[in-house]
Parts: structure tokens; sequence; C-alpha cells
């Protein structure tokens, strides 16, 4: 059946395929799990019932999401034997060590306060749960400092030698390898963008019950924390970006030059194009429309500065052009679309009409989903852009990939899209139903039937609740959990 | 003692972890059909909830671990056994979410019950056979798998398989007998009974194919110098085998789980025995496929800080979830 297929290009789209559905779920659970730390942390500070209303909302939704990024993620730890061994072998003395710091410092952490964090709270008390709650949120962000150092040593490698036997070995500092060129950029640009990300998510929810009913305050108060970090977070992650371009510039100037679609050097200025049809074959781009000097002007702060193209680089060490310019283009088009509502939204703030302008809640509600879009997209931006090397410069893809035959290869990807879209798509429905509930006061949190984990032997005996349970949609606030209202 | 042989011990370590902890959430996914519907299986899915998913981090340890200090091993075991890693990822995405989603949709609860226990199942069948492919040696040729696509596929791995199916259940069973009470108990009893002879039996026919299927095995375990080191290996084991069918019968509370955690440690200890000092039987030894030195330090020191924190939380996550499972007036 996939005879007529190669099995690099099958292995290239099995790990775009289920790096890009795994980071999904990270890009959400990072900025999450923070967002809950926050709530916990002023339901502590100010115990007013509403932040632990919010907190127990979106704990539902986490578990969802935090369950579907860890089977995802074993998924991705395993496929670079699986489907990558060469690389494996020969880059594992470098990177293997920064992922198993990964696994010590961040896995560990989150998985083992994860379960405090979703069914301990009478069991612990407030503050060991607030430290718990904390540590996962902690944990979420050192697994993206060494997963984001080890994608950033593949494009910017330094600091290794060559063995004897063909593999990279890490030379007398780690610190040159962790904190290589490019990676402080990466870092703050991809946890901004989970942050963004999720600000996004929490704003669209908030919004969609502003519309169904303007008073409710626990909408309200969403609706306006998610505003204030699209207003406040969203300018400094394009100022973030830039300079994160400037540094890729430096270091891989292919990559720019493909983002950008020069194709021809341009010796006295560089236009930006606005649009264009990258056309690889002529190398030349199509029906191009641009400002000129305007590329210049951004990339070196001079409108005249000269700019290599393409031509300078060979043919067959050129990314794939199209790929990078349009996905480039789309995450830009939605970073500035953000920085539109929450510039909006700050106006609105000002005017006092933040809860009564209904074509912001709508724009909110549009824009719910743009920040997985724009994480995509950066991520196609950075991966395609870096093409034809995983190790940038020094290993190719073609000659990473494991001895195997394109059936298996084909195989396992069905496997993979079937069961991906079934399993994830039932989650994401899953969240979705939840989040069309509208958020109250007593809010439940995650529970198990009638006989939760949360109350065995003899303590605490909480309320028997289902959270499945219809029936427990309106019941008032007091009925439920007595025991934790302040 | 060098730094690769600490490195073997440390993976060895990992996976021993896994296997017992992960090895209960499993074997209690495998029994899941055997529960009746409503509370009892409520309360067995309860008792592993808020612990399974550190349970399972120590797989990427393992895997994570073997990466990075043994690359070429990780390089050459799972191209090998490919199949066996794509069906084991693919059972364990469905086991992980059933426990989130069969709470959500009750219309398909059904379904995410069965997908709790065939993604056990598998789960379980593919790492036991992955075992049993890495025990029987795999062919490599320039520091690449050089084998074929189904030399995996054996009557012993099939063995192998069956034989951490059963292994799994028991453990899983002899959990829960200590984290039930009443009727559930009692049932929960009379399965670790019958896994525990499926893993006796099972074990038994493993050891004993070891023995014929290299002659390498054979020799260290039945020749002189080397016997009486492995020998009290297999006389242990069939003591605590013995102390566990007693416990099954008399005991109600953690002793058959913590007998069963013993057979698994000896278990290991002859695994360890059989393929010492072969990372990849029959060629690569841990030293050829070590990494340098300078990246074993550098996770060593990793270890050396996080794992007596790690091993504290984590026993703090069990000891905050301890006691019986849902039963007010217990005690
Ligand atoms: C910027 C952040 C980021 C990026 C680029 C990646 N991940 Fe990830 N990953 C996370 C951030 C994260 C996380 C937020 O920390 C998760 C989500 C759920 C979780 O448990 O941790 C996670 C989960 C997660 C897990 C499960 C952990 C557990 O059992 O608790 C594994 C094994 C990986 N990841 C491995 C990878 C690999 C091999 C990647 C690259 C190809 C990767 N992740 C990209
Ligand atoms: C999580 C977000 C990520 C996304 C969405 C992503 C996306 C992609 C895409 C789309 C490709 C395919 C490029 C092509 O074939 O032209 C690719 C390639 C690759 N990426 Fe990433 N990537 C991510 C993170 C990472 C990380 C963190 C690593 C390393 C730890 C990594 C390692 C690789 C490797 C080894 C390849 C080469 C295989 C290939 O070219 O297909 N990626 N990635
Ligand atoms: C409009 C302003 C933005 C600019 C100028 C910008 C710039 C860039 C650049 C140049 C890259 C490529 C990095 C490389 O070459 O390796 C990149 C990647 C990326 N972008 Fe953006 N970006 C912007 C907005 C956003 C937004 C709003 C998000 C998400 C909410 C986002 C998420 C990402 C991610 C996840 C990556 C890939 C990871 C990385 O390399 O950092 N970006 N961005």
């Amino acid at each position: 059946m996939f005879d007529g297929f190669d099995a690099l290009l099958l292995a290239r789209i099995q790990f775009a395929f289920t790096v890009s559905f795994h980071f999904i779920f990270p890009a959400f659970s990072i900025g999450l799990a923070s967002f809950l730390a926050v709530l916990e942390g002023l339901w502590l500070k100010t115990g007013k019932p509403l932040y632990l209303d919010l907190f127990k909302y979106w704990l539902k939704i986490f578990a969802i999401a935090f369950a579907m990024g860890v089977v995802s993620g074993i998924v991705m730890s395993y496929q670079f034997g699986t489907n990558w061994s060469v690389f494996s072998d020969v880059a594992g003395p470098v990177i293997g060590p920064l992922m198993a710091y990964e696994v010590l410092t961040a896995f560990f952490l989150e998985a083992g306060f994860l379960g405090v964090m979703l069914f301990g709270m009478e069991r612990v008390g407030k503050k060991l749960h607030f430290a718990a709650t904390l540590m996962v949120a902690v944990g979420t962000c050192i697994s993206a400092f060494w997963i984001l150092s080890v994608n950033s040593w593949m494009h910017t490698p330094v600091g290794y030698e060559m063995g004897a036997n063909g593999q990279f070995l890490p030379g007398p500092s780690w610190w040159t390898i962790v904190f290589n060129p490019s990676f402080p950029y990466r870092l703050v640009h991809t946890v901004l963008a989970a942050f963004i990300t999720t600000a996004f998510v929490v704003g669209g929810v908030g919004a969609f019950h502003l519309i169904k009913d303007r008073t409710n305050t626990h909408a309200r108060k969403m609706f306006s924390m998610a505003m204030w970090m699209a207003a406040l977070v969203v300018p400094v992650q394009i100022f973030a970006g830039d300079m994160h371009g400037l540094n890729t510039l430096e270091h891989q100037p292919q990559k720019v030059m493909a983002m950008e679609g020069h194709y021809e050097s341009h010796p006295d200025g560089a236009p930006l194009y606005l649009f264009g049809i990258p056309n690889d074959k002529e190398q030349r781009l199509d029906y191009a429309v641009g400002i000129p000097k305007l590329s210049s002007l951004i990339l070196k702060h001079d409108l005249d500065a000269p700019l290599a193209g393409l031509d300078t680089i060979p043919d067959d060490e050129q990314p794939p052009v199209a790929i990078v310019f349009w996905s480039f283009r789309i995450m830009i088009a939605v970073g500035f679309a953000m920085l539109g509502v929450g510039m909006w939204s700050l106006l609105a703030r000002w005017r006092g009409k933040l809860y009564e302008w209904s074509w912001l809640h709508r724009a909110a509600l549009v824009m719910a989903p743009s920040g997985f879009v724009a994480v995509l997209a950066g991520w196609i931006t950075t991966e395609v852009g870096r093409q034809p090397y995983v190790i940038y410069n020094l290993l190719r893809t073609e000659d990473a990939a494991s001895p195997l035959a394109a059936p298996a290869v084909g195989a396992s990807l069905v496997a993979f899209v079937v069961v991906y879209f079934f399993v994830f798509g039932a989650g994401v429905w899953y969240i979705l139903h939840l989040m069309r509930k509208a958020p109250h006061a007593g809010e439940y949190g995650v529970k198990r039937g009638d006989k939760g984990p949360i109350r065995t032997a003899g303590i605490t005996p909480g309320l028997t609740q289902d959270p499945s349970d219809e029936t427990t949609k309106d019941l008032s606030g007091s009925k439920q959990e007595p025991e934790e209202r302040p | 003692m060098d730094l690769t042989t600490v490195w073997a011990f440390i993976i060895a370590f990992a996976v021993f972890a896994y296997v017992v902890m992960d090895g209960f959430d499993l074997g209690i996914g495998i029994l899941f059909p055997t529960f009746e519907v409503g509370p009892e299986r409520d309360r067995a899915m309860n008792s592993i909830a808020p612990v399974w998913d550190g349970n399972e981090t120590w797989l990427v340890l393992g895997g994570g671990g073997l990466f990075a200090a043994f690359p070429l091993a990780y390089a050459v075991i799972l191209p090998a056994t490919y199949p066996l890693i794509i069906a084991m990822l693919l059972g364990l995405v469905f086991r992980g979410v059933a426990f989130e989603y069969r709470w959500r949709d009750p219309s398909h609860r059904k379904l995410w019950d069965v997908a709790f226990t065939g993604g056990s199942l598998v789960a379980a069948m593919a790492q036991g056979m992955t075992l049993g492919a890495l025990l029987q040696g795999i062919e490599v040729v320039d520091r690449a798998y050089a084998g074929s696509w189904w030399d995996w596929l054996t009557p012993y791995t099939l063995l192998t398989g069956l034989g951490t199916v059963a292994g799994y259940a028991l453990l899983g069973a002899t959990w829960l007998v200590w984290k039930l009470d009443g009727e559930s108990q009692n049932h929960a009893r009379k399965l670790g009974k019958r896994a525990a002879w499926a893993t006796f039996v099972l074990m038994g026919a493993v050891s004993l194919y070891n023995v014929f299927l290299n002659a390498e095995y054979a020799e260290r375990w039945l020749t002189a110098p080397e016997i009486y080191y492995a020998a009290p290996v297999p006389i242990l084991t069939g003591l605590i085998a013995l102390a566990l069918l007693r416990a099954l019968s008399v005991e109600r509370h953690s002793k058959p789980f913590w007998l069963s955690l013993a057979l698994f440690f000896f278990g290991m200890a002859g695994l360890g025995v059989t393929i010492w000092p072969y990372v990849i039987p029959p060629d690569v030894t841990i030293w050829d496929a070590a990494a340098p030195e300078r990246s074993q330090i550098f996770m060593l020191v990793g270890v050396a800080i996080t794992m007596p924190l790690i091993l504290a939380y984590t026993a703090w996550a069990y000891y905050v979830f301890r006691g019986k499972v849902g039963h007010e007036g217990y005690h």
C-alpha cells in the first residue's frame, strides 16, 4: 500500500503530525497551569469564592488537556528512536542528557503533584494544595525550558566535538550547549505564546458567556483577566518575535530569506513582501506585492542595508520557501489581530464598557482558538525553515532517519492519524462541552462518580456528586462542598 | 564500579520502578472487565487515578535515560521492535485518556472502559514482547538494526508477553486487595490467586526457555562458579511465591502486594544475571553503547540531586491518598 512512498517522507509526516498534535496541548496546559495558580493564589489572598469557582471551572478542563498532553508526549519521546534512529545515535550524547533532565526536573514534578492538585484539596488543606498547584505550573515551564533548549541546539548547534565514531560529543561546557545562541529567544517567545494562547481561550469562553448573560460575574472576571493579558503581553510577544527574527537572521539566514520571500539579493534596501506566490523552480516570487526597503529597515534598522537572497544559497540547501513564507505570514497576521483585540479591550475598559460592547465579545469569541493557529504556524516556520537539515548545517534530515521500510512507517502513520483524531477529537469535544456550561457559584471540582478518590476512608465525608450529572448544574452554591467555603 | 555500570543500574532501577508502578495500573486495566459495572469499577479506577501519571513517568525516564546514557541501544532496540513500540504507545494513549473521559461522558462510559482495558492489555503485551525480543538477541551491523521486520515475533516473545500480562494482573489484583474492602476485596483476592498461578507458570516457562535459547545464558545459570551467585535467585523466588499464595488466602491488607513486588524484584534480578553485561545481546555490551563520560557525569549530578526529591514527593503523593478507597465508615 505504501510501496510508492518513500519511508523518509512518511517518517517526516509522522513526526510533524505527532509533534504538532502534542504541542497543541502543552501550549494550552503551560498557560492554564499558571492561570490556575494565579486563581488559587487570589482566592487564598482575598478569600473571595469567585476565584475558587473559576479555579474549579478551569481545573476540570485542565485535567483533560493535561491527560492528552501526557499521552501524546510519551509518543514523542519514543519517536526519536523509532523513526530517527541515526539522529538518536549521533546526537544522543549531547541532547539525551538534556531530555533526561527534563524528565527528572519537570515531568516527575508535574506528574507527582498533579494527583494532589486534582483530587487533594480536602486531604491536604489549602496551603499545601496551593503549593501542589504551583509545582505543577512550575513544572510545565521547566519542561518548556529543557525541550526548547534541545530544539534550539538543533537549530544553532554549539559546544560539541565530533567523535571518531561519528557521534556529536559534548564539549567541555554544558552551559554553552544548554544556552545555545537561539535558545533564550525561543524560550521567551514560546512560553509567552503559551500564555497568550491560554489567555485567548479563557477570554473566548468568558466572551461566550457574556454574550449569553452580561451579568454573569464569573464570566466577567474571566474576560477581564484575559483581556489584560491580551493587552499587555501581546505587544511584548511581538517585540520578542522581532528579536527572535534578528537572532535567526544572524544564525540561519536561509530561513529568513525564505520567510521574507527574498529569492534575489538586494544590494541597496530589500522590500518587505506582503503577498506573493513563491516559485521555487524559477527561483522567484510571482505576483509580489511589497513595500520597498521596509525589510531592510526591520532586519537591519537601515533603509539601504543590503540583504542577501536565496540566489546566494545552493539549491540543495534551500528550505521549501512556500511553506515557510506562508506559515510566517499566518503567524504575523494572527499576532496583529490579537494586538487589535487587546487594544480594543483597553479602549472599552477605559470607557467603562468592557462588559457592554458585544462586538468586542464576538471578536474575542472568534479569536479563542487563534493562539493555536499562531503557535503551529510559528513552529512550522521554524522547523521547515531549518530544512534540509535536522542539526543545522551538520546533519541532513535524509541522513537522520531509521532504516525502516515504507510499509512499516506508513502503517504506523495511518494508525496515529486514526487514533489521534478519534481520541483527541473526543477530548476536545469534552472540553468544549465543559466550556459551554456557564461558570457559576459553587462550581464543583474534579470528582469521580460517587466514590471519588478524594473521600477515602473516614476523611471529611463530602457531598456525593457526579460531575457528569446534569441535575447538579443548577444546585445553589451553598449546597455543594460547604466545607471549602471560607 | 565504573560510570557505565552505574548507569546500567540506574536504568535498570527506572525500568523496575516503571514495571511495578505502572504494572499495577495496567494490571487493573487488564482485570477491569471482571469488575461489576458501577461502584466496583469506579473504586478500582479511583484507587489509581491520582498516581497513574507519576507511575507512567518512569517509562519516560527509562526511555529517556536509555537515549541519554546508551544512545546506541536506544537507536537499535526501537527500530528493531518498531511495531511493538507503536502498539505500546497507542495502547497507552487509550489507557491514559480513559481516566478522564469515562467520567466526562456517562453515555459512552462502556466505550472508554473498553479502551481502558484494551489499551492496558496491548501495552502490557507489547512491553513483555519487547523484553523477549531483546533477550532473544538483535542483529546489529554498523551501529544499526540489521534484522528483518518480524524478528520480534517468536513463540518465546509470545511467552514473555503473556508472562508480563499475568504478572501485571497479579500486581493489579494485590493492589486492589490493599485498597478495597468487602465483597470487592474478596473478588480481588480470587483474581490475585489465579494471576499468581499464571505468573508462576509463565515465569518458570520463560526461565527454562532462556536456558535453551542461548548457550551463554545456560552457562551462566548452570555451570560451576556462576551457579552459586545465580542459584539464590530462583530459590528465593520460589519461597516468595509460596508466601504470596498463603498471604492471598489470609491477608486483607498490603502484604500480598509487597510480596508481588518482591517477586518482580527477583524476576528482574534474574534478568540481570541473564543479560549482563550486554545491553543488546548477543553483540553490544553496555560499554559499546555508552554515552561519553561527560554526558554520564552531567546526568549523574542531576540524578543525585533530583532522585531523592522525586522519591520523597512521590511517596508523599501516595501517602496523601492512603487508606481504603471510597467507603465511608471504614476504620
Ligand atoms: C514548549 C513546551 C514543550 C515542547 C516544545 C514539547 N513539550 Fe512535551 N510537554 C510539555 C511541554 C513541551 C508540557 C507542558 O510540560 C507537558 C504537557 C503535559 C505534560 O505532562 O507536560 C508535556 C508533556 C510531555 C511528555 C509527557 C510527560 C509526562 O508523562 O508527564 C513527554 C514525554 C514529552 N512532553 C516529550 C516531548 C518531546 C519529545 C518533545 C519534542 C519533540 C516535546 N515534548 C515538545
Ligand atoms: C512542539 C512543537 C513542534 C512543532 C509543531 C514542530 C513541527 C515540525 C515540523 C512541521 C517538522 C517538519 C519539517 C519538514 O519536514 O519539512 C519538524 C521537523 C523536525 N522537528 Fe520539529 N516541531 C516542534 C518541536 C520540535 C522539538 C521540540 C524538537 C526536538 C526536540 C523537534 C525536532 C524535529 C526534528 C528532529 C525534525 C526533523 C524531522 C523532519 O524534518 O520531519 N521539533 N518539526
Ligand atoms: C506579530 C508578531 C510576531 C513576530 C514578529 C514573530 C516572529 C517569529 C519568528 C521570526 C519566528 C521564527 C523563529 C525561528 O526562525 O526559529 C517565530 C516562531 C514562533 N512563533 Fe512568533 N512571532 C510573532 C507572533 C507570534 C504569536 C502571537 C505567537 C503565538 C501566540 C507566536 C508563536 C510562535 C511560536 C510557537 C514559534 C516557534 C517557536 C520559536 O521558534 O520560537 N508568534 N516567531
